[in-house]
C-alpha cells in the first residue's frame, strides 16, 4: 500500500462509519449531521470559515512564537542563575497546577475580547513544556564536550557564550524540539479556550455561535477546519525540527542516520 | 632528558579532608618528550590529568592555554562535519578558522575525503583519528591524553599509536593509559601512579626509536618490571 493511500482509506472508512451511525440511529441533523450536510455547510460558509480560521491561526502562531521565545529564555535563565532556579522553578511548576480554563475569564477581563487574551492563553500553555524540555536538555550536555571546550578556551569567561551557543544549545536541540512539538499540539487548545470564554472572531467563537443557533453542521465544519489547522501546525513544526536535527540518528525510522 | 620544558607541580587533590586521592607531585617533561602514566583504575591517573588540564573546580591550572586534551571518547560533536569538528577550537574562541591547515591534518590522518562527513557515518577508528586531528589543530606545546586508544580494537589501536607517535613527535605528551604495552611503544619514560593517596614513581626509562616493536625481546624485561611495579601498587 502506498504511503499516500493509507490516510485516505482511513478517512474514507471514518466517513462511512459516520454515515452509518447517522442512518442506523436515525439521528436528526441538529444532533449529528451526516457527512454530506457538513460538506455543504463547509462549502456554503467557506469564506466565513476561512476568515475565522485566519484569526485562530494567527493566535496559534503568535502564541507559539511568544510562548517558545519566553520558554527558551526562561530555560537559559534557569541554567545560568542558581537564584532563578531557587525562586522561579517552584513557581513554574505551581503555575501548571492552575487550570488554564480557570484563568481564561480573567485574561479576557484584563486583555479584552481581541486577540491578545487568546495569544496570552496559548503562551501560558506553551511556555511550560518548552521551558522544561529545553532546561532538561541544557543540563544534560555530555560532560566530555564541556571539558574539551574548557580546555580549548582556557576556561576564559568571554568564551562562555560561544560554548553555550555552539555546544550546550546544539546538544539540547533534540529535547527542545520535543518541547516545541508538544507546544504545537497544545497551541490550538489555548487559542480555542480563549475564544470560547469571550471573543468576537475565530473558529472557537464561530463554533459557540453555531451551537447556540443549533447549526450543528456549521459547528462540525468549523471543527474540521480547526483540526486541519492544528494538524498543519504540528506537521510544519515537525518538518522544521527534523530538518534541524538531521544529524541525529533516528533508531526508530531506520538503523542508519537519515540521508 | 634535555632541559625540562614543563615542570608540573602540585599539592595533590582531595575530595574532602579525609579522602586524599592524589599526593603532592612533581613531574618534569622535555619539550618533545612523551611520558606515560600507568596505574590501577581509580588510582588517580585521570584526576592528575584533569588537574593539569584545569578541569577540576577550584583548582585552576598554571598550564591553562598551553595544553590540548584528548580523551577516551572521540568527543566529536555529532552535528558538525569532521572539518568543522577539527576547527572547533577556533569556533569556540571566535578566531579565524584555518581551514587549509585543518584539511591538511585530516589528509595526513587519511580522512581527506571524509572532511564533510558527519561523525556518525564513520567507524570508531576514523572518529578517533579525527579527534587526533582536532587535538593537533590546537597546536599546543603539551598534549594531555587520557586513555585515548583504549576503546579501539587491537589493530586499529596499533595504527593509531603509530600515527600519534609520528604526529606528536615535536611536542610534549603526557599519556595516561592502563596498557603497559602501549606505554612501552610510545613513551620515553614511564611512571606508575598508585597507592592511597596516589604517588608518582619512576617505572622505566626507555630509549630507541619510537614507536617501538612490542615483540622486540628487549622489551620483555621492561614489561616484566612494569608488571611487578603495578602488582606492588595494587597490593598496597
Amino acid at each position: 500500500m502506498t504511503f499516500a493511500l493509507r490516510p485516505l482509506l482511513t478517512l474514507l472508512g471514518l466517513l462511512v462509519l459516520w454515515h452509518a451511525i447517522v442512518w442506523l440511529f436515525a439521528l436528526p441533523p441538529y444532533i449529528l449531521p451526516a457527512p454530506h450536510r457538513v460538506a455543504i455547510a463547509l462549502i456554503d460558509n467557506a469564506g466565513l470559515l476561512l476568515q475565522e480560521a485566519s484569526v485562530t491561526v494567527t493566535e496559534m502562531l503568535l502564541g507559539l512564537l511568544f510562548g517558545t521565545l519566553l520558554g527558551a529564555s526562561a530555560a537559559i535563565g534557569l541554567l545560568f542563575s542558581a537564584t532563578a532556579r531557587r525562586w522561579l522553578l517552584p513557581l513554574f511548576v505551581a503555575s501548571q497546577a492552575v487550570p488554564v480554563f480557570a484563568l481564561a475569564p480573567l485574561l479576557v477581563l484584563w486583555l479584552g475580547f481581541g486577540m491578545a487574551s487568546k495569544i496570552m492563553m496559548a503562551v501560558l500553555v506553551i511556555f511550560f513544556p518548552v521551558a522544561m524540555t529545553l532546561y532538561d536538555g541544557l543540563r544534560r550536555t555530555e560532560t566530555g564536550w564541556l571539558d574539551l571546550a574548557r580546555v580549548m578556551t582556557a576556561d576564559a569567561p568571554q568564551h562562555r557564550l560561544r560554548i553555550l551557543r555552539h555546544i550546550r544549545l546544539m546538544a539540547a536541540l533534540p529535547a527542545f524540539a520535543s518541547g516545541v512539538k508538544i507546544a504545537a499540539a497544545v497551541a490550538p487548545i489555548g487559542a480555542v479556550i480563549g475564544e470560547w470564554v469571550g471573543a468576537s472572531a475565530g473558529l472557537g467563537f464561530r463554533m459557540l455561535q453555531a451551537n447556540a443557533r443549533v447549526q450543528t453542521d456549521l459547528m462540525f465544519a468549523a471543527l474540521i477546519i480547526l483540526a486541519l489547522c492544528a494538524v498543519a501546525l504540528y506537521a510544519g513544526v515537525d518538518m522544521v525540527t527534523r530538518r534541524l536535527l538531521r544529524w541525529q540518528p533516528d533508531s526508530h525510522a531506520s538503523f542508519n542516520i537519515r540521508p | 632528558m634535555s632541559v625540562p620544558a614543563f615542570r608540573l607541580e602540585g599539592s595533590g587533590y582531595a575530595y574532602d579532608a579525609r579522602h586524599a586521592v592524589l599526593a603532592p607531585y612533581t613531574l618534569e617533561l622535555g619539550a618533545t618528550e612523551t611520558v606515560a602514566i600507568l596505574g590501577p583504575s581509580g588510582g588517580g591517573k585521570s584526576t592528575l590529568l584533569r588537574l593539569l588540564a584545569g578541569l577540576l573546580p577550584g583548582h585552576p591550572s598554571p598550564l591553562t592555554g598551553q595544553v590540548a586534551w584528548m580523551a577516551q571518547q572521540d568527543l566529536l560533536l555529532p552535528w558538525l562535519s569532521l572539518l568543522e569538528n577539527v576547527l572547533l577550537g577556533a569556533r569556540l574562541r571566535g578566531t579565524a578558522a584555518e581551514e587549509a591547515r585543518a584539511r591538511d591534518l585530516l589528509g595526513r590522518l587519511g580522512l581527506a575525503d571524509r572532511a564533510d562527513a558527519l561523525p556518525a557515518t564513520l567507524s570508531g577508528g576514523m572518529r578517533q583519528r579525527a579527534a587526533l586531528a582536532r587535538t593537533l589543530m590546537e597546536n599546543r606545546p603539551l598534549v594531555l591524553m587520557d586513555e585515548p586508544f583504549s576503546a579501539l580494537d587491537a589493530i586499529t589501536r596499533a595504527t593509531m599509536q603509530d600515527l600519534a607517535c609520528d604526529l606528536l613527535a615535536d611536542r610534549a605528551v603526557l599519556l595516561v593509559t592502563h596498557d603497559p604495552v602501549e606505554a612501552c611503544r610510545l613513551a620515553d619514560r614511564i611512571f606508575i601512579l598508585g597507592g592511597q593517596p596516589a604517588t608518582l614513581q619512576q617505572g622505566a626509562i626507555l630509549s630507541g626509536p619510537k614507536p617501538r616493536d612490542p615483540l622486540d625481546p628487549a622489551m620483555l624485561p621492561v614489561l616484566r618490571g612494569i608488571h611487578a611495579a603495578l602488582k606492588q601498587v595494587a597490593a598496597t
